[in-house]
């Protein structure tokens, strides 16, 4: 009995692990193009509509073509489409970036559930899982370690290569200048209003992943309303990761676990309320913001100083 | 940007003030192109842009009954749009109308559903005053974070609204669930002591629809005729001479948080006791948001946004009997 209670966690201990590596990929795919946006100095709250956009168009592309890789690809396309026309609002005509990012927001709901109506309630055959070196069968690490998907690992690559990209390399000090002092940027030739536009485009590239990540990989299900929150828990998670790569990717991980707990707790044959469950990304991301903006100091140090504000080339 | 490229003599300069022409003007604007691009769209799509054009703003006005159920939308748009406006004009963004409409009608049923042999003339009354407190005590809570702790409400009004959904599942499947209802997540029906009145006979359109004039009508004085409402536009336009002139910050958050919460609050009570009824999964289409965008085509000013609502009730109203769009 007792052993078998032992084998019992286990597996529900693996599954936890597992799911939530799943879970943490668009999560991370988004909260790093957010991360990116705004240390260029802008605040992108669309991602929410451009995941769900690029979890429409990714579905519906994965559907027609039989091409996982076709299907993220459009995904990741069509968000990047609407950061951009979300970009040419705030750089090009100055508008406020709050609204603007909201507006953006609300149209991508709009094209997602326009794109997924025929596809309501369809599946998709899931993302095949990868056998690195054929390691995937060793017990217990070999799933985890080799037997994901291909994007769980692009976005551990993503992560590490931006983490280096924001220390070392001088794109990542340019992207930073731009987001810090955009005047002065501006004053040594730096094109700042073009950088803007490449890194709210490449940040609606991932959220665009990451949504067709949710879509074809991770639920391999389309129903309207798919994305459920996980884009502003991704703004959130910029924030509770100082706009640090690794900070966030952690984040995303716990984030994760969280939004598993339902499943996980069901498993394990408590019983707590389901909706409480759902709830509890929701109360935490709450009180973790409650909690981590309460040190001003501290945001203020992480926080790009240009962040949210407009920018004028002749002002 | 580069100066004296076209127009060697002409110097450009921005307006203090906007003209009482541009304030009405941006907002028919605005209007006039979300029609044309919305029917570009169509045209993209291979639906005859005319026949849909009809079908949105020509065939609803030929009935009376579909004239009802614009208003039957507009109401609780135009209410919303102008608490939420409030809050925008101070740079206070409130996102989360949708829960605080939630949850004023949660508030709502329940007194309801706890008077449902009550035939008082002032349940009704009673059960307006307990949504509007439960909408601005849910956005209390965001204004609270943000003002003690920083939190910034964008975030937290997302958050709370997905928790008041979650609340209201909880609810309707369980401790408020209709006992006699086959398991249906929905409560009982409510009394007729708890519905407002129909406001034109022959249609579903109710006197709900009063109170998103009344809440226009306060907006109006509120913001365009009133100290505070001077100070709290003065804070989303100059933060720092805000301050200098100690218009608090912390005020402006709560005013325009608890102006936006107090009418989705409203607005979930006239859903409810309006073409609902009951307690029930879905409560609302949507309103919290599409306000957010009547809001913004309105240009946050109260007449703007009369303009726009009825835009987008029109285009709301037939969404969500047909299907279309």
């Amino acid at each position: 009995m007792a052993q078998q209670r032992g084998i019992n966690m286990m597996d529900t201990l693996m599954f936890i692990v597992l799911g939530t590596l799943g879970a943490t990929t668009p999560l991370l795919f988004a909260a790093l193009g957010e991360l990116v946006a705004e240390r260029s100095g802008v605040l992108n709250l669309s991602i929410e509509g451009m995941m769900a956009t690029g979890a429409a168009v990714g579905f519906a592309v994965t559907t027609l073509s039989h091409s996982h890789g076709l299907g993220f690809l459009a995904g990741a396309l069509a968000a990047a489409a609407l950061s951009l026309a979300f970009a040419m609002l705030v750089l090009v005509c100055l508008a406020n970036q709050v609204a603007a990012g909201l507006a953006i927001g609300l149209l991508g709901l709009g094209v997602s559930a326009l794109v997924g109506k025929p596809f309501e309630g369809n599946t998709v055959a899931p993302l095949s899982k990868l056998n690195i070196l054929g390691l995937a069968h060793v017990p217990t690490i070999g799933p985890i370690l080799f037997g994901q998907d291909i994007l769980v690992y692009t976005g551990v690559a993503l992560l590490a290569i931006l983490a280096w990209m924001f220390k070392r390399t001088k794109l990542g000090l340019i992207i930073r200048a731009v987001g810090e002092a955009p005047t002065a940027a501006r004053d040594i030739g730096y094109p700042v209003i073009g950088i803007r536009f490449g890194c709210v485009a490449f940040g609606g590239l991932l959220a665009g992943t990451g949504g067709a990540y949710l879509s074809t990989a991770y639920t391999a299900l389309w129903t309207e309303g798919l994305v459920a929150g996980r884009g502003w828990i991704a703004v959130a998670l910029v924030v509770f990761g100082s706009w640090i790569p690794l900070r966030i990717a952690i984040g995303a991980y716990v984030f994760a676990a969280i939004s598993l707990l339902e499943l996980s707790i069901q498993g394990l044959g408590l019983y707590i309320p389901s909706q409480f469950l759902s709830a509890l990304p929701y109360i935490v991301t709450i009180v973790v913001l409650a909690v981590i903006s309460r040190d001003t100091t501290y945001l203020r140090l992480n926080r790009p100083v240009a962040l949210g504000k407009v920018f004028r080339y002749d002002g | 940007m580069r100066k004296g490229l076209l127009l060697p003599r002409l110097k450009l300069e921005l307006r203090t003030n906007p003209s009482r022409f541009a304030v009405i003007g941006v907002s028919l604007m605005a209007i006039i192109a979300s029609f044309a691009v919305g029917m570009m769209l169509l045209a993209i799509l291979g639906r005859s842009p005319m026949r849909v054009a009809n079908a949105f703003f020509i065939q609803p006005f030929t009935s009376l009954y579909g004239i009802g159920e614009i208003l039957l939308k507009a109401g609780p748009l135009l209410l919303i749009a102008q608490g939420l406006a409030v809050g925008y004009r101070a740079n206070v963004w409130n996102i989360g109308a949708e829960g605080q409409l939630i949850v004023g009608a949660i508030a709502a049923g329940a007194l309801a559903l706890s008077f449902d042999t009550s035939n008082s003339v002032f349940l009704l009354p009673a059960m307006i005053i307990v949504g509007a407190m439960a909408g601005a005590t849910w956005a209390a809570i965001a204004a609270f974070l943000r003002v003690r702790w920083n939190a910034n409400e964008i975030l937290t009004t997302f958050m709370l609204s997905s928790v008041a959904l979650q609340l209201l599942y909880y609810l309707v499947t369980g401790p408020l669930r209709d006992p006699s209802g086959q398991n249906f997540p929905q409560s009982a029906l409510f009394s007729d002591a708890a519905l407002f009145g129909t406001l034109i006979p022959g249609t579903r359109a109710n006197t709900s629809l009063l109170l998103g004039l009344a809440g226009t009508l306060i907006a109006y004085i509120f913001i365009q005729h009133s100290i505070h409402g001077f100070r709290l536009v003065v804070s989303g336009l100059a933060p720092r001479a805000a301050r200098y002139a100690g218009f608090g910050e912390a005020r402006a958050v709560w005013i325009g948080l608890i102006a936006g919460g107090t009418c989705a609050g409203i607005a979930g009570v006239g859903e409810v006791a309006g073409p609902i009824g009951m307690l029930q999964r879905v409560l609302s289409p949507g309103y919290g948001f599409a306000a957010i965008i009547v809001a913004f085509l309105g240009g946050l000013h109260p007449i703007g946004i009369v303009l726009a609502h009825s835009h987008g009730a029109t285009i709301c109203g037939r969404r969500l009997r047909t299907g279309v769009g």
